[in-house]
């Protein structure tokens, strides 16, 4: 793309700083950030490696490498990578029409339905995998289809966890989209399909390879899902570095393959950024009003709606299953949130827990906000020399990388390396949401990112040779465009903080456990009522995420960003 | 155009009230966390024989006790009580295993047979002596020092004997029977590497079949065993006594399960006695406790009476100790089996890795 046009860049009043000088400001300004990575991240993933390739205090990466060669894992590893690979393009592919009738057509109730679609998101995976196998187990009302246990199941449910990425992403770009060159493109003579492939998917591809990327290492990490929906017989990398683990306490092997995500995620996420690469800058930005829906656009509202379906059935089983009590229908599972359950199973009722789930969401999107908005900032500044964009590029990958790394690596690494002052972080109550905010970070990063890159640089010049400081510049270019994307960011990472189960089931006290902790504690133990009222809270997990995510999109200001 | 920049300005002020709001009273940071922030280092490293502070005891995601219970130890011991419980059984002791040169707690509880062999190997628990013995049987052989076992939990195969007697239909017995045409697509199991009962049936198998385990598991499958993630996976999603759309009537669970299958009077389960794996859990005092003192009285506490007698209810095991009171309909509605299956820890840990592999293999044939 050729966005360099030098000579049509009005050049601001003051000598453009040295491309060393810009680089080192650039290296300040993320020193912040790279350190709370670094801390939080690197260090104890590195740790946790080293002890598999540390054996009896020498050095001895043979073994691991030998790990590599063994069949088993090159099975692993593949099934990892075509399930993973499959669920992506089918929620990019079932993802788009739904992100552009909900975006962009005034389709009644769409806000709801957008807040719907976020829901299956953040519910713990044990309770839309039992939900699911309801569905599909021999017995359920969609058992005849066969899928209980096999790799279709797998990418079903991979799907269905994974489409509210694209839908929200692709949608907030396509939103803020200039609809005249496409007008334009009509005009002289475009078919609506020339249109949509010459015009509209250019400028969307940023958005798209960007929740693509990130569906995609969602997708080869996880964990719950595919050992819920596949069965033993299935394993991915992550399942495997998890059973590595904790259940053979084969630490070179599970280092081998931890070393393995890596490498591929590092490779992946160079690869994405290259196809990301940023859309034309003068393209306007303005926010497109929705539009009436037409007799033309029934094929994209028939498959939104056929995925809105798909999402509720799973939900739909899960408040059936809240609601049935004994031979009948009734309230009591959710009556009995407020008490400790059938013979005292937790320690907190459930609404106690739910109230430290929404606490802890608060802290986590807060840092998720603070350090994603800093980053993005920083990778989407127009780079000046082609060293200072490799340095934002790499950047931009480093801290996408939570998002590619087994979280029982992190989570025993947290253990084993954050345990000395001044960095004793295990008993922290601020671990927990540190950890979340570390889950959304990326997500608030690629929410973000897109827009602010798509914001023509010379506005900031502009202002900046108009006598506006770097903050002011900052209020009045750029604020009003990014202010949309950074609710949607907000409400995503609140939403991955309610619904975080791994990482906070792994550091939580018991004392004060989030939601998720206690509806898992709830379906562990035997008792009818017990599992009831797991059913209920997971209801009302979903029912306050939509609340949550509602009041975002009610919040946001359809005017700004308008000139 | 006004009335938009209105609407912007009181959407903004809005947001940032709220903003604000959530910020100084819901976060953790500002909201006053749950008072145990203040974590006193234990004052007790000295050695003396001193009282008070914190004992912190690390555990498994299922440990639970009244908080009554709690609230008198602290009392009578001057120590605060910190429980830090997350994971299974595994993830428990992966995480003593790795910590073990600079321990998360003072004691531990949780570590069963299945994986003792693993923390004690690291070197993670220090010698322990408790006022009360618990009975022999459920020593370790190695390792007795230092662990001491609290509880006992047999899995057994369970049966829908209502689903039996409807369809007129002997419920199977051993765990030859499971092989049975007769009863051919009925039984579910959670797997092996993913759970920690299916690891438990799976060893019974391996106590009852020696190294011919293979063949009998091959036997399994081809009679329509469905082996599936986590307990509760066979349970909710396929037994037919415990899920609405469930069609398998034999699955994977504990002796005191039928317990909790209690409607009218009667229980509409049974644990198959003849099928079963004994789990013992165990306590211990952490090497590099800060406090270990308060570790020691911490184990003691736990094989006190009404601890014991606590247990059932609480975490749905049996006490080890002879004087504790188990729940009346437990003795009516949860027999223990008399003669459960064992597997030496020492022979556990030599082959859980190759068993698992092997066990795999067999599954996805």
């Amino acid at each position: 793309m050729s966005l360099d046009t030098p000579g049509l860049v009005p050049r601001p009043a003051t000598r453009p700083p040295r491309a060393s000088r810009r680089i080192a400001g650039l290296l300040a300004l993320a020193a912040a950030p790279v350190l709370v990575l670094g801390v939080l991240f690197v260090l104890p993933v590195a740790g946790m490696v080293a002890e598999g390739f540390v054996v009896d205090g020498r050095f001895a990466p043979g073994a691991v490498l030998d790990v590599l060669a063994r069949p088993r894992v090159h099975r692993v590893a593949w099934f990892t990578v075509w399930t993973s690979g499959l669920a992506t393009l089918l929620a990019v592919a079932v993802g788009l029409p739904a992100a552009y009738a909900l975006h962009r057509l005034a389709l009644p109730g769409r806000t709801a339905v957008r807040a719907a679609l976020l829901v299956p998101f953040v519910l713990p995976t044990v309770v839309v995998g039992v939900a699911f196998r309801q569905l599909l187990g021999e017995g359920g009302p969609l058992g005849f289809l066969g899928l209980d246990g096999t790799p279709v199941a797998i990418v079903c449910g991979l799907v269905f966890f994974n489409v509210a990425v694209v839908v929200r992403t692709v949608g907030v770009a396509w939103e803020s989209l200039d609809p005249r060159p496409g007008q334009a493109a009509a005009a002289l003579g475009a078919s609506p399909w020339q249109v949509l492939r010459t015009v509209t998917l250019p400028a969307l591809r940023p958005a798209i390879v960007g929740s693509a990327s990130i569906v995609f290492l969602f997708c080869a990490t996880a964990f719950g899902i595919v050992l819920t929906l596949g069965g033993v017989r299935y394993s991915t990398v992550e399942t495997e570095i998890y059973l590595l683990t904790t259940t053979v306490f084969d630490l070179q092997a599970a280092a081998a393959l931890s070393v393995l995500q890596i490498v591929v995620v590092v490779c992946l996420l160079a690869l994405s950024a290259r196809l990301r690469a940023t859309p034309d800058p003068t393209a306007q930005r303005v926010v497109t009003p929705v539009r009436a829906v037409r007799r033309s656009d029934a094929p994209v509202v028939v498959a939104t709606l056929l995925v809105l379906a798909a999402m509720l059935l799973p939900i739909l089983t899960l408040v059936l299953g809240s609601l049935s009590v004994g031979d009948g229908w009734g309230l009591d599972n959710y009556r009995a949130l407020t008490t400790a359950g059938d013979d005292q199973v937790l320690l907190v009722p459930v609404t106690a827990a739910l109230a430290t789930s929404l606490r802890t969401a608060v802290d986590a999107m807060w840092m998720a906000l603070l350090v994603g908005g800093v980053v993005s900032l920083i990778v989407t500044r127009r780079s000046h020399s082609v060293g200072e964009r490799r340095v934002r590029s790499t950047l931009d990958g480093f801290f996408m990388l939570p998002l590619g790394v087994s979280a029982v690596t992190l989570g025993f690494g947290f253990l084993i390396t954050l345990d000395e002052p001044p960095l004793d972080l295990r008993d922290s109550p601020l671990l927990v949401p540190m950890a979340q905010a570390l889950v959304a970070l990326p997500l608030v990063v690629r929410t973000l990112a897109p827009v602010l890159g798509g914001i023509d640089d010379r506005q900031r010049q502009a202002a900046a040779s108009l006598g506006a400081s770097p903050w002011r510049t900052l209020l009045t270019v750029d604020l009003p465009v990014v202010w949309k994307p950074m609710l949607a960011a907000c409400g995503f990472a609140f939403a991955v903080s309610l619904g975080e189960f791994g990482a906070t089931s792994f550091l939580a006290r018991d004392t004060s456990p989030t939601l998720p902790v206690v509806i898992f504690r709830l379906i562990g133990h035997p008792g009818e009522m017990n599992y009831g009222m797991a059913l209920a809270a997971s209801v009302v997990l979903a029912v306050v995420t939509a609340v949550v995510v509602l009041a975002v999109e009610r919040l946001r200001v359809p005017g700004v960003g308008a000139f | 155009m006004l009335h938009v920049r209105v609407r912007a300005a009181l959407t903004a002020s809005s947001l940032a009230s709220v903003a604000a709001l959530s910020l100084v009273g819901c976060s953790l940071a500002g909201g006053g966390g749950d008072g145990s922030t203040a974590t006193e280092p234990s004052a007790s490293s000295s050695g003396a024989e001193q009282r008070g502070g914190t004992v912190v005891l690390a555990t498994h995601e299922s440990f639970h006790l009244p908080k009554k219970l709690v609230r008198a130890f602290e009392a009578e011991t001057g120590y605060d009580l910190e429980v830090r419980a997350a994971g299974d059984a595994g993830t428990l002791a992966t995480k003593l295993s790795l910590t073990a040169d600079n321990p998360i707690a003072d004691a531990a509880f949780g570590v069963d047979n299945t994986f003792a062999s693993r923390p004690l190997g690291e070197g993670a628990f220090a010698e322990v002596t408790t006022t009360t013995t618990p009975p022999a049987e459920y020593a370790l052989p190695e390792g007795g020092d230092r662990l001491v076992p609290i509880d006992s939990a047999n899995v057994c195969v369970n049966v829908d004997t209502a689903w039996f007697e409807q369809e007129g239909l002997e419920p199977p017995r051993t765990l030859d029977d499971l092989a049975d045409d007769r009863y051919r697509d009925l039984f579910v199991t959670p797997g092996a590497s993913t759970s920690s009962p299916g690891m438990a049936f799976f060893l019974a198998t391996v106590a009852a079949f020696g190294d011919s385990w293979p063949d009998y598991w091959t036997q399994l499958l081809d009679n329509g065993t469905k082996v599936v993630d986590g307990w509760e996976d066979a349970y909710y999603g396929d037994f037919t006594a415990a899920s609405d759309n469930g069609t398998r009537p034999i699955v994977v669970s504990y002796d005191s399960s039928p317990a909790f299958t209690v409607s009218g009077g009667r229980t509409t389960t049974a644990a198959l006695l003849d099928t079963c794996f004994r789990q013992v859990e165990y306590a211990g005092v952490l090497e590099g406790a800060d406090n270990p003192a308060g570790a020691e009285a911490l184990v003691d506490w736990m094989l006190t009476d009404e601890v014991q007698s606590a247990l059932p209810e609480s975490m749905y095991v049996f006490p080890v100790m002879p004087g504790a009171t188990v729940p009346e309909d437990w003795a009516e509605f949860a027999p223990q089996p008399s003669d459960p299956f064992e597997v030496d820890p020492a022979e556990i840990d030599a082959n859980r890795e190759q068993w698992l592999t092997d066990w795999t293999d067999v599954i996805s044939r």
